[in-house]
């Protein structure tokens, strides 16, 4: 069992993790008066799945793009692999080994699907101008890439559409192309928005078996998910988060009869456990109202 | 009314100057437009700078006019460089606006009173590309075939220019094939996948608007050498439309598109005009429709009429691939 790595990690917010792979410190975010993330401190685990979760407007899509560059906190620093990443543009973190999907999946609809995928693979030679304009420059390079291409497609049962636009494909398909494509970048953390949103169940069940393929390759994940079958199912470690702030983290097993976690989503004092004393009194409160509306009746 | 002429000067129009400096104009918008989703509506900007380099060389410079070509080079590199830096990292819109307007600005601050010592001011320059037709291999005489028949200054020019678009068109051929053209058409296809996937989209869209910017300075050369003048209103902000229009009918995203759109463009362009003055000297058009001095206004409206049925019946032009349009709507 790869979580047992987290086996003595006290199941509390910004908890440090042995081998952490991410760590994060103070990153918040603003938009205007709102306060859309604000982490106080949170590290990732080597090599094991992370599920972040959370209500929706929890700040979990932003806080995703402030890790990947995608956006620029007001403060906050962290370290991927131990170096720091903050303020590093979206391309470069992707070059670090930092790779993302998105929630609605990004394909590039005329494009092939094999060019989608071998647009993944970083320091080509032929992406500079110059070179480019030598075709046996980067020849060999293409067919390397090539190759990996197509068994990253044949893993991901995309094979048949290899040649087709990537417009063509179905929701789920391009969810696939999406993953695969990440994986070109030869990265070590992964992270995945909501890789099965509206993905038939069918599917989401050999999606669910790549992201733990991932796993067993040494990678690690992080993803975003409503479902909690499916977090329950494939990650080793959860962090909640609400408001912008993480407020519980644990195996996700105890994650569930968490008492923060049940109020973020359901709302706090939704039954809330009262005192005998409150309890008569309500009751009482109760009891003058319905004398009161009897005698409005009989006047 | 003479058929013979009509089809005569069409044809001559679709290989002629103008459509030789526009297939140039449009291969540029092409990579801008075509393969990276770059909205340059400033295409004229970039072909008056090249026009402008080398006449301010020759007169005001004093030096050979081959030494105009790297500058100009240089120059629309430079006006790519003020565009880009400032936009390329907004949204596609920004650039239009932006290159819309600098095509004007240039234009108004090369037309200046105040410039006339180095620009010549609305009246422009003349006489600037002796060194182009002193190398003319070509003695006096008529050379060509068939209707295509052109003197010796016009011929070599052409020659030039044709062999100019055969090797831009060759290199463009290259560079799209490659790695290099994967990304500009990634970044047309949705950018933030192509920075997610660790390509510096920035400058990957600034090679693009510098490259692009630099074909439409080649149509700048080939209209001064050609005309031996330059002129302000000459580069007005209509030429990047129409270089635009002739991209479209082509089929945007096909090496060939802008070659045979840029023709046909020039073919309708000059078949129009001739047929309408043909017809109304024919008294075949009544005078309260249309009279002798209104030819060239009715000639625009019709092409304009033609611009949008294209898109309507044909939206992939001429060699443009369906499915990729049909792809569009994401």
């Amino acid at each position: 069992m790869p979580a047992s790595a987290l086996a003595d990690v006290t199941p509390v917010p910004g908890v440090p993790k042995p081998d952490p792979v991410l760590v994060v410190d103070g990153v918040r975010r603003t938009f205007g008066g709102l306060t859309a993330v604000d982490v106080e401190h949170v590290e990732v685990q080597r090599g094991l799945i992370t599920a972040l979760i959370g209500p929706n407007g929890a700040g979990k899509t932003t806080f995703f793009n402030l890790l990947t560059g995608f956006d620029k906190p007001d403060t906050g620093s962290w370290t991927f692999d131990g170096q720091p990443v903050a303020g590093v543009p979206a391309h470069k973190v992707a070059r670090l080994g930092m790779v993302r999907t998105f929630q609605l999946t990004k394909s590039l609809a005329r494009l092939p699907v094999i060019e989608n995928m071998r647009l993944g693979a970083t320091g080509q030679r032929g992406e500079s101008f110059l070179r480019a304009l030598v075709p046996s420059l980067w020849k060999s390079q293409e067919e390397a890439i090539t190759e990996r291409a197509d068994s990253l497609l044949e893993r991901f049962k995309l094979s048949h559409m290899r040649d087709e636009y990537a417009g063509t494909l179905s929701g789920g398909q391009r969810k696939l192309l999406e993953m695969a494509r990440a994986l070109m970048t030869e990265p070590k953390l992964v992270m995945l928005d909501e890789p099965m949103a509206g993905v038939n169940p069918a599917l989401t069940q050999s999606l669910l078996g790549h992201v733990k393929d991932l796993r067993a390759q040494g990678m690690t994940v992080v993803f975003v998910e409503h479902d909690m079958d499916v977090v329950y199912d494939i990650s080793d470690w959860v962090i909640v988060m609400a408001e912008g702030r993480v407020i519980a983290e644990g195996p996700p097993e105890s994650i569930g009869a968490n008492q923060q976690v049940i109020d973020a989503y359901l709302g706090a004092h939704h039954d809330a456990p009262t005192s005998a004393a409150e309890e008569e009194a309500q009751l009482a409160e109760a009891q003058a109202m319905i004398a009161e509306e009897e005698e409005g009746g009989s006047s | 009314m003479d058929v013979g002429s009509i089809i005569e000067n069409s044809l001559r129009a679709a290989v002629g100057l103008e459509a030789v400096a526009f297939v140039l104009a449009a291969i540029g918008l092409n990579l801008h437009f075509g393969y990276t989703g770059l909205l340059n509506f400033g295409q004229v900007g970039f072909m008056s700078v090249g026009a402008y380099s080398i006449a301010i060389t020759v007169n005001e410079l004093d030096l050979s006019m081959w030494a105009g070509i790297p500058i100009g080079i240089l120059a629309a590199t430079v006006f790519a460089l003020l565009l880009g830096i400032p936009t390329l990292r907004l949204r596609a819109d920004y650039l239009a606006i932006v290159t819309i307007a600098a095509g004007e600005i240039f234009r108004l601050v090369v037309r200046a009173a105040s410039l006339r010592d180095l620009t010549g001011g609305s009246s422009g320059m003349t006489q600037f590309a002796r060194d182009f037709y002193a190398i003319n291999p070509f003695g006096d005489g008529t050379y060509g075939f068939g209707v295509f028949r052109w003197d010796e200054r016009r011929f070599w020019l052409l020659i030039v220019c044709w062999t100019l678009v055969a090797v831009v068109s060759g290199l463009v051929i290259l560079l799209i094939r490659s790695p290099w053209g994967r990304v500009l058409k990634s970044i047309r296809e949705d950018e933030d996948a192509a920075r997610s996937l660790g390509k510096n989209v920035y400058w990957f869209k600034m090679q693009s608007l510098i490259l692009g910017g630099i074909c439409g300075a080649f149509a700048g050369f080939a209209l001064a050498i050609g005309t031996q003048s330059v002129q302000p209103d000459t580069y007005s902000t209509a030429i990047t439309f129409y270089a635009l229009t002739a991209l479209i009918i082509g089929g945007m995203a096909k090496s060939i598109g802008p070659i045979v759109g840029s023709m046909l463009f020039w073919l309708l362009f000059a078949g129009v005009d001739v047929l309408l003055r043909e017809m109304q000297s024919a008294d075949y058009i009544p005078e309260w429709l249309m009279d002798g001095t209104q030819v060239g206004q009715v000639r625009v409206m019709l092409v304009g009429l033609a611009l949008m049925l294209l898109p309507i019946f044909r939206p992939q032009g001429l060699f443009g691939d369906k499915r990729e349009i049909q792809l569009d709507a994401r």
